[in-house]
């Protein structure tokens, strides 16, 4: 593919100029002109009012492989660390779900060390089948054996989906994987949906620090793999009563040149964990300092809820890092976000949107916080917490 | 030692907006900077070559404007620098940046590659791990302290989600770093002089030995197929009145949800 520009239709105007990211569009003699720096982005196609930039595929880019038809069904890999399957495995067994019904095929759990018990989990959580992959060198976690298995496995029973969590272990050892296998790999997905016509997954996710959303496609390779930050996607229904295959795989030959000599864990500050809290009181730069925080605290102890900040309250060092929500701190999904002093930049927009309910609190009626905000307070927060707060100890 | 510094050019993405009425990006004169994770990158190899003594490489693969974050680079001391630009690598996604980057490097040589944890224009966090997976070699990914090295093993903190990670690795190794690992130098004068000075390797897709079918577009197995601005939602609803009636509201709706 390539993106050119129909020299009779453009009429000059540069505003495709603009919307280049990478300075890649020049005006020569008042037409414009595609330069060495164009990544194929496409980011300049919609904004042309004459219609004059195109994309053009080579052939090749259509080329059909035959092969793709031998891949079948949707694997989860589930991540666990001490034993423990991450919360993230079962987010995503909900909406493998999903995915599985529409392409009308099976939903399997990969899982590397842990147990047997754990294993049925995942089958009760949604999963038809478990691989189960029993070695003790998956009791530390090590790029390269985790790596060796997945291939493997790929390998042998070749699913077309494979979704992993963009945990510190997933966005680590699934990028070896996909270059192993020759596939595309996209990373933190916040939807994913099935192309009706081709059967092909289309994989969105934020880009350019959250500016803008991109949806992306592996036509011509599989598996599609896709990784997911924890808490985008929502569990299934757990089924106690659920039953599925648990293939036990005794792995071979695996080898790690990496050795874990400890784990240190850090002590958790926050009472409640701001990923699992179902209730969420965030503060911002509009609280104006560190003080302010005392009133959030005191509005999220009083609905059991935790403690949320914007990026901007944290570079202030009004709050520690770990309560960041945003592109660079935390992803949350409780049922209630409330944005107190937030403008609403996108990078804090894709660590919260997909909460439940968004109260925000803001003086500025224009803050873009209310876009996605489903009750919004134009006012002071100053104001409006203490008589939230004096109401809340009222009905008491 | 043979260190090898990959780093990106970015756009400043804390300055790119959306424009809510025509879905278009704002870039109105955004800066080309390198990416914010790589300076940490290139002060690890420059930390680690003052400790151990050898060479540090800084390579790039982009358009020629790339140039610009090389220098950047020399001016921090680095030892060389190689620019991988070609018509034919436009369109790449990280499996052939990670195999363009993969010729390029084992062409040059390395001991020990730093990449930084991810760019921020596609925050990925992708190429680092690929590229040591064409290389067959480890790597260790989050790294936020680098704790011991000698000739054949360095031993590093990985960052995980409740803590941290010490990590022994054989030498040859990728390693990937956070902002926590160190606090990158500024520029000195005579490194700025030097770097003006300075001749930057340029390689093609024919120099690298790289097939056409493997770089670039034609490489990449992933395709975007169109690109938006995030969405709004519909249902908002604004609560007017004095402080104490917008309050009621949402006290109502908040009991509603059975918040209270
Ligand atoms: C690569 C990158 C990653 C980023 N990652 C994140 C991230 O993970 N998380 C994040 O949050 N940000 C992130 N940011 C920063 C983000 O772009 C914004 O700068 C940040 O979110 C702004 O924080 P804020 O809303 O608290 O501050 P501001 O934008 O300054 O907004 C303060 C708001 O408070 C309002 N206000 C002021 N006083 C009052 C009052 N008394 N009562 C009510 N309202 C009041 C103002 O009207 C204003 O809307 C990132 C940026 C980049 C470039
Ligand atoms: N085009 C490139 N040239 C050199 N290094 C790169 C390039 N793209 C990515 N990298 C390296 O890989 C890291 C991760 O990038 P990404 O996978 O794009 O998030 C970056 O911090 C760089 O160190």
């Amino acid at each position: 593919m390539r993106i050119v520009i129909d020299a009779t239709r453009c009429i000059g105007c540069g505003i495709c100029l603009e919307s280049c990211p990478y300075n890649a569009i020049e005006l020569q003699d008042e037409k414009a002109v595609i330069n060495d720096n164009c990544q194929l982005c496409k980011a300049c196609l919609e904004v042309c009012p004459e219609g004059a930039i195109i994309s053009e595929s080579d052939t090749t880019d259509a080329k059909e492989d035959t092969d793709l038809q031998s891949y079948k069904g949707i694997w989860v890999f589930a991540e666990q660390r001490d034993g423990f399957v991450a919360s993230v495995s079962y987010e995503l067994l909900g909406e493998g779900r999903k995915l599985a019904k529409q392409l009308n095929t099976e939903l399997s759990a990969v899982l590397f060390g842990s147990s047997e018990s754990e294993a049925m989990e995942l089958i009760r959580w949604g999963a038809d089948k478990v691989y189960w992959c029993d070695d003790p060198i998956f009791k530390t976690f090590n790029d390269e054996p985790y790596k060796e298995q997945l291939v493997n496995l790929v390998r042998q029973y070749k699913p077309e989906i494979i979704l992993c969590g963009a945990t510190p272990i997933g966005r680590s050892f699934i990028p070896r994987v996909a270059a192993r296998l020759r596939t595309g790999l996209t990373a933190d997905c916040t939807a994913l949906e099935i192309d009706k016509e081709t059967g092909n997954l289309i994989q969105i996710r934020p880009a350019f620090g959250g500016n803008i959303m991109a949806s992306i496609l592996c036509p011509n390779h599989r598996p599609q793999m896709a990784t997911v930050r924890p808490r985008v996607m929502k569990r299934g229904v757990y089924d106690a009563n659920r039953s599925g295959e648990i293939i036990k795989i005794i792995p071979t030959g695996l080898s790690s040149r990496t050795k874990v000599l400890e784990s240190q864990k850090e002590p958790s500050h926050c009472k409640v964990n701001l990923q699992e809290a179902e209730i969420i009181v965030s503060g911002g730069r509009g609280l104006g300092n560190a003080k302010g925080f005392e009133i959030i605290e005191e509005l999220a102890s009083l609905l059991g809820g935790s403690v949320g900040a914007s990026r901007a309250a944290v570079d202030e060092g009004w709050i520690k890092y770990s309560h960041q929500v945003g592109q660079t701190g935390k992803t949350v999904c409780p049922k209630i976000y409330i944005a107190c002093g937030i403008s609403g930049a996108v990078q804090h927009l894709v660590g919260m949107s997909s909460s439940d309910i968004i109260i925000a609190i803001n003086k500025n009626p224009d803050a873009p916080i209310f876009n996605v905000a489903n009750y919004g307070i134009v006012g002071d927060l100053y104001e409006i917490l203490p008589i939230l707060i004096r109401k809340i100890k009222e009905c008491r | 030692m043979r260190f090898i510094v990959c780093i990106k050019q970015v756009p400043d993405t804390a300055e790119v907006r959306i424009n809510p009425e025509t879905n278009t990006l704002i870039r109105d004169g955004v800066p080309s900077i390198i990416n914010p994770y790589d300076m940490h990158a290139i002060e690890a190899g420059l930390s680690l070559r003052d400790k151990v003594g050898g060479k540090v490489t800084v390579i790039t693969m982009g358009p020629p404007q790339a140039e610009a974050a090389l220098r950047d680079a020399l001016s921090l001391g680095v030892d060389d620098a190689v620019l991988i630009s070609d018509r034919a690598f436009a369109g790449s996604d990280t499996w052939a940046t990670s195999f363009t980057l993969y010729k390029t490097i084992s062409k040059l040589g390395y001991d020990v590659i730093i990449c930084g944890k991810q760019a921020i224009d596609g925050d990925t966090a992708q190429v680092g791990p690929a590229v040591a997976e064409f290389l067959d070699i480890p790597h260790v990914a989050y790294v936020s302290a680098i704790t011991h090295i000698d000739d054949t093993s360095i031993t590093v903190h990985r960052m995980m989600d409740d803590g941290y990670d010490v990590v022994q690795s054989s030498i040859p190794v990728l390693l990937t770093v956070v902002k926590e690992l160190n606090e990158p130098r500024l520029p000195s004068l005579r490194g700025k002089m030097n770097a003006k000075k300075a001749v930057i390797t340029k390689l093609t897709r024919e120099m690298i030995g790289a097939d056409e079918k493997d770089v670039g577009l034609k490489g990449s197995p992933t395709m975007v197929k169109n690109i938006f601005a995030p969405s709004s939602k519909k249902d908002r609803r604004m609560l007017e009145g004095t402080p104490e009636e917008q309050v009621n509201a949402l006290f109502e709706e908040l009991r509603r949800l059975k918040c209270v």
